[in-house]
Parts: structure tokens; C-alpha cells; sequence
């Protein structure tokens, strides 16, 4: 700051105002807005005090002698009488009283920026978290510390972040459901990605989405309901995590009035944590079925058979499939030999290399069921050109293939360009692929693979398709399998038919030779 | 486990955070729920942040944290020169902020130092006072560090008189100099021959006719007149107003009976009841008290200590112990004195960030309409403003209800993590310095500390939780 004016010849105004008192920050707003009026160089607006006249003998004033704390001081110096004649125009514009604000304008709430700030304002029972996974931990904490349960859709959190997570919420009598849970139905809302099902006696302990969205599907088309469906994360059954969330939920649905049977559904599982989990199932109360993928367990539509058979319900003769019609004379039948899965659902697509590799032997894949049938190490399942020989399944769900990009059961674009390298490859016969749906899934995923399987099957694939869905799901499960099958696609609502279809296409190609 | 059956006995109340899909498959099922403004923490270090919210001792030390805080008590129980109640030799003076030495200190800290050594007879003109400042005879220290406070600079020297505050609950003491008032202060940085004689004053007439006063009534109860004035639009940092006239009005008998001549009475009352900041010397060892009950308590995240020097703004945390986290103090943003500017102001100085650390000041804008624009034009802003900081907070306080908000408490109780998670800043108000020695006060506004204190204490944190 400079002591007096810059300009010698300044227009100098000094006024005072007798009465209206306005505070000091008001006014020091007032003298920032008549400073910045063109053509003016100091500007001061002030009750007049000691301080304030002191600051106006500093800008070059005389100031008044016979003045108090109570009447304004107004000191403007400007560079002529016209931007002064604007100052004082500005300076009354100011001072005016300021327009009435608009009635219901205070904000006295602001959004909840974390997840336990949104617990304790709403005292909730569940958090879904689906941040990225580095981030995830610390809003399920806050969650577990709230008192919550909660829903961890996240992957790539590491394993001592699930540990210490799962040992709180041990601790504080809640539920950690994840990291990687992508599925779970509480009291008939379902959470993430989850078909409308009927309430009915099945409880569900889940380390495996789409396989619980399977049971629960297979089930409602048999007419039987769903309690709950409690996900734990696909780790949880692995030698470290030693089943925490698993226990809890059986414990859990042991307790539940609602739940009369308990399903306990996994991928392949741990076989030391197979065997604490199915010791600990067999002290409860409530009967359990359990469904541990693997070499020679039964499938899921098996362990369905047996929940309906233990609840006393009849068991389908056969479970719903829409087959194609004759296909069009010009096209061969399925001839190719390899068969080739394109899987947006882990447990599908491990349930379906079960059943295929029982029959047909080795299955490379992604996920493989042995380290040894792995897919070459320089196969990019998203690259164009053939993948590998003879038989494989790709799950395009894994979080190598999801990093940065969409869910295949939200957008297809990824396995519908392998579907086209497919078509291309005279090595292929038969493709296999799941279509899941339900809420936060596809809104139409027939809309795209439709014409893509029928470009497929002209060019002479067989296809095959694992629907699992509901009468109710928003996709309207029976227009999407129409849809499908008038592609040329063969459509099961079992997954595990699916699978056993698709063998039987390909050994028929195989003993009728190369196309 | 009770929790969890409850949760499957009742329909679930659900919160959700991250992408929008699965908020949308709930809106799908027309099931209410409450959507976290999400967003990427303040940090690049998420492991960091994930280990210090894994320890295991964070959630009961921050709940013990904020008991403490919220019983902290703050009574004026004596008015003193600096040299008997801290110790204070010849030749020591105590400054604002992290600790600092001469070369890096910033126009108004050395003004004020400059100040002082005149004050104390050891220089006969400032520059002899610079020149002794810049050698080795002269020692610096911190307030924090001495159990006080200072506003602004926060420059104490021996003869300078402090209030002295107990908190019975916790059994410590706190103190802080006497407010000169507003302008050319020592404490903004001006050291002309007039605020010499003003601290002469203080010290010879003020000083003594206040400890007559006050060891007269008997210890008066700060923390009960703080939670008057922040309902009568006090937020205690940049408007003390109505508690400096409680106060007046609580000494002014007393003073009257102490025998003191009638002159003496009239310049006592008219100094107090002139300077509308007389207060907040005692808001802030009222604070220093609440926020270091809360010091020292291994695991816990609450901030017990925001302060600057002028040049560095410091953080210390509860469960890291005395360790300071600086980064560079910014400049605040606000209004200015007649035709200074922007370009006057001295970066971000004073103890007084005290206020905010324990939930008043800018935590308690709700409740200081008058000044709102500071804040940056309205009510609703301030509203907003004490809204936000409920986010980045550990506890209500009872003790300070604002009525705006229908008397819910001050936002109490910073939690490093919940800043960085957040985004959400502390926001204070604060008076600006002019960057020149010996220019004084130029404006007044708002400022936030720089992220590094937050990110720093978040690694000290990380790094003192066990695996």
C-alpha cells in the first residue's frame, strides 16, 4: 500500500454520515466494490473510529474532528469528477438495503461425503460399496465401525484388508459381504446384481454371484421362494480368509424364522475350509445343501434338485429351454470340433468346464480348473485372430479383463467381438455363452447378441445359451429367450443343460467330422 | 452378531457409495436409500489411509478423544506478567505456530519480535533489535510448546502480562497475552513507539487492575460465557463482540470496589469495551485447553493442534504426540482495510486457528450471520459452512449449541482421515497481517491449511499403527 494517492491532482471526497450503523465487514465489501470503480485509486468506507480515521489520514484526507464511532466515513480519491460522480452513484447502490432472500434458500444439510457420516444421519443397516477397490476398504471400515453390515462390490482389495475387515465386523455383529460381491437379496430388496425372486423358505450363503443368481433362478421357476442371499465374496472359501463371512451368514440364516433350508453356494472352494464350513453346516439347527463346485460334486441344478426334494416340492421333469427351430437348409449342422465358451458369470463358466471337461478332457481357460490347462501365456482373450486350440472358456469377468472397463453382464461389446473371431475360426463348432439377468445388469441384452448369433450361425457356430432369469426381471426373461432362439441360439435356463448340450453338439460335430 | 439379525428380521436401510448402478437398481425397486457423495481421497497414498483406518485402537481413542473434549472445562483464574507464569527468562520470547527461527520468519513475526525486544529494554531502536533477533542471544519458542497461545503473531515476552485458565476436569493450565485491540497492534506486527507505550499500559494498568478484578470474583467460567456469545452471533475467532461485553459486564463491579481511581477505572473499561476482539484471548486458551485433553491418546486421528507462524502452517494430532506436520501457510482470502490489497497480505500467522481446532470460528459460522461475509456473501453459505465441517468432525458439542441449526452442537473434534477423505478442509477465519514489518493489520477473511499437514500426519499415523 502506498501512503497517499498516487495521483497529486486527485479528486479528493470526504463525507460524513450522521446515524446508520453497518458493520464493519458490510462496509469494508462497500469500499472494495468503490475501489474497484473505474478511475478511482483509494477508496474508503468506515465508521468513522480512531483506526479508521487514521487509515484516512494515511490516503491524504483531513479528516473531520467532530465525528464519533457512530457516523459513516466515506473517503474517495478518484482521477477526475466523473468516475467520482460514479463512485458515489455505486456507493448508494451499496448501501441500499439488499433485496429480501428467497424464501427456503438456507442450507443447513449438505450430501454425505462418507459412508459412516451417511450411517449416522440415517441410521442404515447395510452400505453398498462399489468404489474403486484401492479405496473400497476404508468406506467398508467406516461401514463396519457404524455398526453396519455391508456389501462390497469392489475387487482388487488385498487380503489383509478382507481379514482385518471381516474380523471387525466378527467383532461388532454385522457382515461383510465381499470385496467382490456383486449379489445379494435382503428381505426381498435385491442388492447389486439380483433377479426379482419370490419370498419364500430358501436361505442362501453365496461366495459366488451368478451362481446364486442360478440356485435363486432355478428355484423360482420351480416355483419355490427366496429368504435371503447373503454373499460373502469369492475369496472367502480360499485358505486365508478361512470362510469368515461364510460362518457368520450360516449363522445368520440359522437364526432367521424365515429360513427353513440354507444353500451354501461356491465356486471350488478350499478343501481344508470345505471341510470346516461343511462340519460347522452340519451342527446348525436348519438343514443345509451344500453346493461346493469341483470334481465330482454335483452341479448347481443338481443341488437344486435336492433343496427342492428336501423341502417337498416336486422337482421339474425338465427345466425350461427354448430350442431353435430346424435351422435353414442352407446352413451345415454344428461340424466344428472345438467348443469355446465366452462367459460373463466365474461360476458359470466353471460349472459349465465341469461338466464339459468330464467328458471332452482338458478345457483351457482363464480361470482354469487345473494350473496346467491355463491359457498360453500370450493369449489375449480380447484380441482379434484365434485364441488357442481345441477347447476353451473365457471368463470376461475376471478382474484381469474388467480393470478399467465395464462388466460383460452390464456390456457385451468384449465377448461380442470374440464372437465374431469365432465365426472366422474354421477350428470353432460350438459357442458357449451365459446371458444373466435381473436389476443393474443388460436392460436388453438380447438387442445385441441376437444378431450377432445369427451371424454366427450362418457362418455355421453352433450356439448355445445359459439364460439365467426370471418371469419378472425387468429384461422380461421369456422375450429375451425368443429373441435368442429366433437368432439360432439353443437356450437353457439351467446352466448346467446348457453345458451338457453344448458337449452333445460337439460330439456330434466331432464324430461327423471337420467342416 | 444381534445387529446381523436384525438386519435379516427388518426391511434394510441401505447407504451406497461408488458407481451409480446400483443406486439406480435400488431406485428400480423403489427402494429408498441414501447415495454418499463419493469421492477420491486427498491423498496418493490409499494404503496409508487403509492402515491407519485397520487400526484396530482408532475408533475407541477417537470416542475418548472427543469425551475429553467435550469435558473439558475453561475458568480465568489469575492475570499474570508471562515471566512468572511460564517461566520466561530475559532474552525469550514465545511466537505463534510451529516452531520457526528468524531467517524464515515471515514481515509480521519479526516486526512483533522486533517489538518485543524494545518493549523488554534490550534494544535501543529496531535495528539493534533486528541485529540481536538474527544472532544467537535471543531464544524462540513456540507457545504451544509453553502450555499458551498466542493470536496472530502470538509474540510473548517476560513483562508481558497473560490471563491464566484451569481446567479442573483435566487439571492443566493454559494462557494467553491480553488483546492490544485492532490496527497498529504488535501483534499483526507493528512495532511504532505508540503500540510500545499501549503494552507499557497494559502492563503497568490493565494487567494489575484485571488480576485485582478476577482474584476478587474468583475464577470466572470462560466456557459458560463462550456458549452464550455463540448465540448471540459469536463465532469466536473473528467476532467476539458479545463476549467481550459479558466479561466487561462480569469485571466491571468488581473493578469498581478494587479501589482502583475512577481515571484508571474509565481507561480500563473504555480499552476493553472498546476493542470487540478483547475476548477472543480468552476463546483461545479456553480452546488450547479443550483440544489438549484430547492430546496424546495412541490411535486416535483428531487434530489437537492448528496453528501458523506466518510462513508455515503446523498440525498435531493426537495419536502422534507432539510431532508437528507443516506445509506451507497460505494467504487468506478476504476483505481488506481501506485501500489495501491482496497483494499487502502476509501469508496465514497466529494461534488463533485454536478456535477452529476445537469447533468454533469458522466450524461455527452458522452462528455468526453478522459476519457471513467473510465467508463469501450469505447466510446459506455459513450455514453450509458449519454444515460441511460436521463431515471432517468426531463430535457435537453440547456446550456450544447453535440456534440456527436448531441448537445442535459446534462441529468438535477434526479427523485427519475424514479431511483427506472428504476434501472438506478446515475452514478458518482469521484476521491479515500486513506482509511488511511493522504495517499491522490490512484485512480480515478466511483460509484453509494446506493439505501436506494432513497427508504428513496421515504417514506419522500410518506408520505408528501396529500391523
Amino acid at each position: 500500500m502506498t501512503a497517499s494517492p498516487d495521483v497529486p491532482t486527485a479528486t479528493l471526497h470526504l463525507e460524513v454520515r450522521h446515524g446508520g450503523y453497518q458493520d464493519s465487514v458490510r462496509l469494508m465489501q462497500v469500499g472494495q466494490a468503490i475501489g474497484g470503480v473505474p478511475g478511482v485509486s483509494h477508496a474508503l468506507v468506515a465508521m468513522a473510529t480512531v483506526l479508521n480515521l487514521e487509515l484516512a489520514a494515511q490516503m491524504g484526507f483531513r479528516p473531520p474532528t467532530d465525528v464519533t464511532a457512530n457516523d459513516l466515513l466515506v473517503a474517495i480519491a478518484s482521477n477526475d469528477e466523473e468516475s467520482l460522480r460514479q463512485a458515489l452513484a455505486r456507493l448508494e447502490l451499496e448501501l441500499a438495503p439488499p433485496a429480501a432472500p428467497a424464501v427456503g434458500a438456507a442450507v443447513t444439510t449438505v450430501p454425505p461425503r462418507t459412508v459412516g457420516s451417511a450411517i449416522r444421519r440415517t441410521g442404515a443397516t447395510l452400505a453398498v460399496v462399489s468404489t474403486p477397490g484401492e479405496h473400497a476398504f476404508v468406506e467398508a471400515m467406516d461401514a463396519v465401525q457404524a455398526g453396519a453390515s455391508v456389501m462390497v462390490f469392489s475387487d482388487n482389495v488385498p487380503v489383509w484388508q478382507e481379514i482385518r475387515l471381516k474380523d471387525t465386523a466378527a467383532a461388532q455383529g454385522v457382515l461383510v459381504m465381499g470385496p467382490d460381491c456383486g449379489t445379494a437379496v435382503l428381505g426381498g430388496v435385491g442388492i447389486g446384481f439380483a433377479n426379482v425372486v419370490r419370498p419364500g423358505p430358501v436361505g442362501l450363503v453365496a461366495a459366488s454371484g451368478t451362481g446364486a443368481q442360478q440356485v435363486m433362478c432355478l428355484l423360482d421357476a420351480a416355483g419355490v421362494g427366496i429368504s435371503h442371499c447373503l454373499g460373502v465374496g469369492g475369496r472367502d472359501l480360499s485358505t486365508e480368509i478361512a470362510g469368515r463371512s461364510t460362518l457368520a451368514a450360516l449363522d445368520a440364516l440359522d437364526a432367521d424364522p424365515a429360513t427353513e433350508l440354507i444353500v451354501l453356494v461356491s465356486k471350488p472352494p478350499a478343501a481344508e475350509v470345505a471341510d470346516v464350513v461343511r462340519a460347522h453346516a452340519a451342527e446348525l439347527g436348519t438343514p443345509v445343501v451344500v453346493a461346493l463346485l469341483g470334481s465330482g460334486q454335483p452341479d448347481l441344478t443338481a443341488a437344486v434338485t435336492r433343496v427342492l426334494g428336501r423341502i417337498g416340492r416336486p422337482v421339474p421333469g425338465h427345466w425350461p429351454a427354448w430350442l431353435p427351430a430346424v435351422p435353414p437348409a442352407t446352413v451345415p449342422p454344428a461340424a466344428g470340433a472345438a467348443l469355446r465358451g465366452l462367459f460373463a458369470g466365474g461360476t458359470l463358466a466353471d460349472e459349465a468346464m465341469l461338466i464339459a471337461s468330464a467328458a471332452l478332457g482338458p478345457i483351457r481357460s482363464n480361470i482354469p480348473l487345473r494350473p496346467e490347462w491355463a491359457l498360453p501365456r500370450d493369449a489375449d482373450p480380447l484380441a482379434d485372430g484365434p485364441l488357442a486350440d481345441g477347447h476353451w472358456m473365457v471368463d470376461f469377468g475376471a478382474d484381469e479383463l474388467t480393470r478399467g472397463r465395464p462388466h460383460p453382464m452390464i456390456d457385451n461389446t468384449l465377448r461380442l467381438r470374440r464372437l465374431a473371431q469365432e465365426a472366422a475360426d474354421p477350428a470353432g463348432g460350438t459357442v458357449l455363452l451365459d446371458v444373466v439377468l435381473g436389476h443393474a445388469a443388460d436392460p436388453d441384452p438380447a438387442a445385441v447378441l441376437a444378431p450377432a448369433i445369427a451371424a454366427a450361425v450362418a457362418g455355421g457356430l453352433a450356439v448355445v445359451v445359459s439364460l439365467t432369469g426370471t418371469d419378472n426381471d425387468p429384461q422380461d426373461l421369456n422375450r429375451q429367450a425368443g429373441a435368442l432362439r429366433a437368432a439360432g441360439a439353443a437356450v437353457f435356463r439351467s446352466n448346467a443343460d446348457a453345458a451338457r448340450h453344448a458337449v452333445a453338439l460337439v460330439r456330434a460335430g466331432a464324430s461327423e467330422g471337420t467342416r | 452378531m444381534s445387529r446381523l439379525i436384525e438386519l435379516l428380521a427388518t426391511e434394510p436401510t441401505i447407504v451406497t457409495a461408488g458407481v451409480g448402478l446400483f443406486s439406480a437398481a435400488l431406485d428400480a425397486q423403489a427402494v429408498p436409500h441414501t447415495e454418499v457423495s463419493w469421492r477420491p481421497p486427498l491423498t496418493a497414498d490409499p494404503d496409508a489411509l487403509a492402515r491407519v483406518l485397520a487400526d484396530p485402537r482408532r475408533a475407541g481413542a477417537n470416542a475418548e478423544a472427543a469425551r475429553r473434549m467435550l469435558a473439558a472445562g475453561a475458568a480465568l483464574v489469575d492475570v499474570c506478567p508471562a515471566g512468572e507464569v511460564i517461566g520466561l527468562e530475559p532474552g525469550e520470547f514465545c511466537h505463534a505456530g510451529p516452531p520457526i527461527e528468524w531467517e524464515r520468519a515471515s514481515g509480521p513475526l519479526r516486526g512483533a519480535l522486533t517489538g518485543a525486544v524494545l518493549l523488554e529494554g534490550l534494544a535501543n531502536d529496531a535495528e539493534h533489535a533486528e541485529r540481536q533477533l538474527a544472532g544467537r542471544g535471543v531464544a524462540l519458542a513456540p507457545c504451544h510448546e509453553r502450555g499458551g497461545v498466542g493470536p496472530m503473531a502470538g509474540v510473548v515476552s517476560p513483562s508481558m502480562w497473560v490471563f491464566v485458565l484451569r481446567d479442573e476436569a483435566h487439571g492443566t493450565t493454559s494462557w494467553c497475552s491480553l488483546n492490544e485491540g485492532l490496527g497498529r497492534v504488535l501483534r499483526y506486527g507493528a512495532y511504532s513507539p505508540e503500540v510500545i507505550e499501549r503494552l507499557r499500559w497494559m502492563a503497568e494498568v490493565l494487567g494489575p487492575a484485571l488480576r485485582t478484578a478476577v482474584r476478587a470474583t474468583g475464577p470466572i467460567d470462560i466456557k459458560a460465557i463462550i456458549s452464550q456469545m455463540v448465540q448471540m452471533g459469536d463465532e469466536g475467532h473473528n467476532r467476539n463482540r458479545a463476549g467481550t461485553l459479558m466479561l466487561l459486564r462480569d469485571l466491571l463491579p468488581v473493578l469498581a470496589e478494587s479501589g482502583l481511581p475512577g481515571s484508571r477505572l474509565a481507561e480500563v473499561a473504555r480499552f476493553i469495551g472498546g476493542n470487540d476482539h478483547f475476548f477472543l484471548n480468552l476463546v483461545m486458551p479456553a480452546c488450547a485447553l479443550q483440544a489438549r485433553a484430547a492430546a496424546g491418546i495412541p490411535g486416535s486421528t483428531v487434530v489437537t493442534t492448528m496453528t501458523r507462524n506466518g510462513t508455515e502452517f503446523g498440525l498435531r494430532v493426537s495419536g502422534t504426540g507432539d510431532t508437528w506436520f507443516t506445509g506451507p501457510a497460505g494467504v487468506p482470502d478476504g476483505l481488506f482495510l481501506g485501500s489495501y490489497g491482496p497483494a499487502d497480505a502476509n501469508p496465514d500467522i497466529g494461534d488463533s486457528a485454536i478456535t477452529e481446532t476445537a469447533g468454533l470460528g469458522g466450524f461455527a459460522m452458522a452462528g455468526a450471520p453478522a459476519i457471513v461475509r467473510f465467508v463469501g456473501g450469505t447466510v446459506p453459505d455459513a450455514l453450509r459452512t458449519t454444515a460441511e465441517m460436521y463431515e471432517i468432525t468426531v463430535a457435537e458439542n453440547p456446550a456450544y449449541a447453535l440456534p440456527a441449526l436448531d441448537f445442535r452442537g459446534t462441529p468438535t473434534g477434526i479427523d485427519v482421515t475424514s479431511v483427506l477423505r472428504t476434501g472438506l478442509l478446515p475452514q478458518i477465519n482469521t484476521g491479515i497481517a500486513g506482509r511488511v514489518a511493522g504495517t499491522g493489520q490490512v484485512g480480515a477473511g478466511l483460509v484453509t491449511p494446506p493439505v501436506e499437514c494432513f497427508t504428513g500426519a496421515l504417514a506419522g499415523l500410518a506408520a505408528a499403527a501396529p500391523d
